[in-house]
């Protein structure tokens, strides 16, 4: 038990952790459909935008990837820029260790390398409890991810094949755009985010002129220092957030 | 960008989905991290996330939009009504297309 996901799926909780991600996957399809549009319609060939949609399997490292790639940005930021918006993963990263720490290396990447925001979500529901089960574990987990995958992969490849035969002029590629405004949204909790991330978005802005894209590079710099600076001036247990 | 850039980009790309989901699941020992850090960390995916998309939106190459007949300011705006009423991403994404596309294929903007 356990040394391939291949090995797993006939184990119950294989098909439980498939069923439970099932309800909230219409988001991801969507969400896939319209990434795979939103490549081909930011200038990416189809076989490169294939190649980005299977390899690097994450919707908002990509979208944020388009404009930089469109816009010419250096590796080196479009890279750090990903890294950025990836660092939520680094974060639930922190959480998987203390259910798959025990495992093999190569196991843990493996794992690492499919574990999605939704699977996060789900596997944390299922196994509140932090320690390791490898019996039910491990079959969830790849019920879930194997489920995940598809309602990625499958619309975003579609999205793909199909935005060569919608005209450019309708401007699909904003759908992108769209998605990732809609994502940053849901991101805001506090008033202190709010300030964080209109400064970010103002010095994005205001910085634009730089070459390579550094505007990206010193927004976020501004962000973050902006965010510390309000957390030492007032704590989170304080008085109730102002409201932006 | 010339098309083995790109690939490079792409590579590098699918690199960072594996180092940063399993950033502490895969070095043999435990990571310490100062509260600093994780502290700031809290703060960059969004940070980078508004970076990349308050210019999209409100510049035309390199200037602020000096019309109003911009069929993104109105996207954005129907788009961002919806999540604060609704708090969906997705109801955020169709909405928001839909009125770029009227605007588009409608008023010819």
């Amino acid at each position: 038990m356990g040394f391939s996901p291949w090995a797993q799926w006939r184990h119950p909780e294989f098909r439980r952790g498939a069923r439970e991600m099932l309800g909230i996957t219409l988001g991801i399809s969507a969400w896939g459909l319209v990434t795979g549009v939103a490549m081909v319609k930011s200038g990416l060939s189809l076989w490169l935008a294939l190649l980005m949609s299977l390899i690097v399997f994450a919707g908002s490292s990509q979208l944020a990837a388009l404009p930089l790639i469109a816009g010419g940005a250096p590796l080196w930021v479009l890279w750090a820029t990903a890294f950025c918006v990836n660092l939520r993963f680094v974060i639930f990263s922190a959480q998987w260790r203390l259910y798959f720490g025990h495992l093999p290396r190569w196991q843990r990447l493996t794992l690492s390398y499919f574990a999605a925001d939704l699977n996060y979500v789900a596997f944390m529901r299922r196994f509140p409890d932090p320690r390791a089960e490898p019996e039910a574990q491990q079959p969830y987990y790849w019920g879930g991810v194997a489920l995940n995958w598809c309602a990625w992969q499958l619309p975003s490849i579609a999205g793909i094949l199909l935005a060569d035969r919608v005209p450019t002029e309708w401007g699909l590629g904003f759908a992108g755009v769209l998605a990732l405004l809609g994502l940053t949204y849901s991101l805001l909790s506090s008033g202190k985010s709010w300030i964080s991330a209109g400064v970010a978005g103002c010095a994005a802005v205001a910085a634009y002129a730089l070459p390579l894209r550094l505007n990206i590079v010193v927004a976020i710099a501004a962000a973050v220092a902006i965010g510390l600076l309000l957390d030492h001036w007032k704590p989170d247990a304080a008085k109730p957030e102002l409201r932006a | 960008m010339s098309n083995w850039e790109v690939t490079l980009g792409i590579l590098g790309l699918a690199l960072i989905t594996l180092l940063t989901r399993g950033f502490f699941l895969l070095p043999r020992r435990e990571l310490p991290m100062p509260d600093w850090a994780k502290q700031g960390l809290r703060y960059a995916p969004l940070a980078a996330l508004a970076a990349v998309i308050v210019p999209e939106i409100v510049l035309t190459k390199g200037q602020l939009v000096s019309t109003w007949q911009d069929p993104r300011l109105f996207a954005v705006a129907v788009g961002t009504a919806y999540f604060f009423w609704k708090r969906g991403i997705l109801g955020t994404i169709v909405s928001g297309t839909a009125v770029m596309l009227a605007l588009r294929l409608g008023l010819g903007w």
